[in-house]
């Protein structure tokens, strides 16, 4: 058991003024499972904050109070600046189309095409694009993920690493500001599990996001994470950047880099 | 003899408490299940009035609910009305009744037999088919991803195929109704000759107002509930693959229940309005 949080230092005024994502003591419990005892998070703006933890130890929990899907017992969740606890569901709508969420088994809607995926958010958040402009804009943004030629696919003809890249674009089709990643690199081979990486690292320069990654995969967390956090028993235990967390004191915290 | 005794004593209270708790917590599910039923039914009715309207997919529902019920709906009325009439067509034959059999018939299956096989049988079809879908969508969190995209998924979802099972299965049953009597006038020639305009116009002389209307009314309630108890299982699956084939499973046997208890309802005000 950790006691102490290790390498935290204290948030500076200016790292909380430049912050997109503030979370402050958040609490859940599932019945009896007291899975969260109070995280606190802050993410930068155009900065990809790694999530490790072990299973189960809540890290999901945390980006699915992030966008409602999860509603927090305790605590406060700012996202850019808004406490979504107080929001009703129209004016969290807002909020959640300026953040994109790509799920651990990528949940691609199975009846629709590749296309009818991309097109689904868009069209109902774009009314104003034409037919051809919803159309261009489906296959930039396939483009932008490589697999273009998917376009007409059923989700059950695509590959593991084909689905997290058409989930990855469908939600980078309503250009999010926040991306949030569960467990972006599981069950994949190491190449497809690079490529997933890359492809979360070339999304934050290019489109300048802000980021919680969710992974167990610690090249993921390495070639990725600008700063890393670990969640242990519902609280974050340590945080710093992969270099420092490797070289940890706390034998516990460095178990997760061997 | 002793210790048999109060080991005995020991296991009997054990037992009871066991008991005991197992129905507490049994109607404890029940009351939080029938409550989140009621909540579930009440959103319906918030959601359906308020804009945006989903007609794409209602229209989409509406296709897949009732034109791809019609071969089925087509083979079982055909066959209600003509196995209601061989059977049916001895008795009266010994009461030298057999020129009621056209009423009888059309009487017996728009009151009472094609509203209910026909629900019944959508029931299986429909509900279960809606209960698996959404069933899935949950585990597999397409909802959620629905969800944190901005899409209210319950109007999306679940507004557009209620609204299409309450529309096509009245529908479906008025087809019913129709083939079912188109069944009877088969049976009836395998050993009369009748001619099928002489055949209509009995049937339609011995249907009245009060056959038609309260029969296609409940037809609605049906429709509605046959949606929403697919769409309530489906939408509040738990997670795992196990409770897709829990949700449709429960979805066919409470929609059918439900059938039963509206038939019963609606025979009963009907006898006392009318």
């Amino acid at each position: 058991m950790i006691d102490e949080k290790i390498n935290i230092p204290e948030q500076d005024t200016a790292m909380s003024a430049n912050a997109v994502i503030r979370i402050k003591g958040l609490y859940k419990s599932f019945g009896m499972n007291h899975v969260l005892k109070g995280v606190d998070l802050t993410v930068k703006k155009g900065e990809n904050l790694v999530v490790l933890g072990k299973s189960g130890s809540g890290k999901s929990v945390v980006i699915k109070c992030l966008v409602g899907l999860v509603q927090a017992d305790k605590g406060e969740i700012k996202v850019f600046d808004t406490d979504i606890s107080t929001l009703d569901n129209a004016a969290l709508n807002v909020i959640r189309v300026r953040i994109g969420f790509l799920f651990q088994n990528s949940a691609l809607y199975d009846s629709m095409t590749v296309r009818q995926n991309l097109e689904f958010p868009l069209k109902r958040h774009s009314k104003k694009l034409s037919a051809k402009e919803v159309d261009d804009e489906v296959i930039a943004t396939l483009e932008n993920v490589g697999l273009a030629e998917a376009i007409d696919k059923m989700p059950s003809e695509l590959s593991g690493g084909m689905r997290k890249r058409i989930g990855l674009a469908r939600t980078l089709i309503l250009k999010p500001e926040i991306m949030l990643y569960d467990e972006p690199t599981t069950g994949l081979d190491t190449i497809t599990s690079r490529e997933i990486s890359e492809l979360i690292l070339s999304i934050q320069k290019k489109n300048k996001t802000s980021s919680i990654i969710i992974t167990h995969d610690m090249a993921c967390a390495k070639l990725t994470g600008d700063r890393l956090v670990i969640l242990k028993e519902g609280v974050i235990v340590a945080e710093g950047s992969y270099e420092a967390l490797e070289k940890s004191e706390d034998e516990w915290v460095r178990s997760f880099f061997i | 003899m002793a210790f048999v005794k109060t080991a005995g004593t020991r296991a009997g209270r054990d037992n009871r408490l066991y008991k005991k708790n197992k129905l507490v917590n049994y109607l404890k599910n029940t009351f939080t299940d029938a409550g989140n039923a009621t909540q579930f039914i009440a959103r319906f009715f918030k959601e359906v009035f308020t804009p945006p309207f989903e007609i794409k997919e209602f229209a989409r529902q509406c296709y897949v609910i009732g034109y791809k019920s019609l071969p089925l709906v087509t083979i079982t009325g055909f066959i209600m009305g003509l196995v209601l009439t061989i059977q049916t067509r001895p008795t009266l034959a010994e009461f030298g009744a057999e020129s009621w059999l056209p009423g009888m018939v059309g009487l017996s299956l728009i009151r009472e037999i094609a509203p209910v096989i026909t629900a019944l049988i959508c029931a299986g079809k429909i509900a279960s088919g809606i209960g698996a879908e959404l069933g899935s969508m949950k585990v597999t969190e397409q909802i959620d991803a629905m969800e944190v995209s901005g899409i209210n998924p319950y109007k999306y979802l679940v507004v557009t195929r209620i609204l299409a099972t309450t529309l096509m299965i009245p529908l479906l049953v008025i087809f019913a109704d129709g083939i079912g009597i188109f069944g009877g006038y088969v049976g009836m020639n395998i050993h009369s000759d009748v001619t099928i305009f002489r055949y209509f116009s009995q049937v339609l002389d011995s249907l009245g107002f009060l056959d038609i209307v309260p029969a296609t009314i409940k037809t609605f309630f049906f429709g509605f509930f046959i949606g929403m108890i697919g769409c309530y299982k489906g939408f509040t699956a738990a997670n795992g693959t196990e409770s897709v084939g829990k949700a449709a499973n429960s979805a066919v046997v409470a929609a059918s229940l439900t059938i039963f208890i509206i038939d019963m309802l609606a025979v009963q005000i009907t006898d006392l309005f009318f």
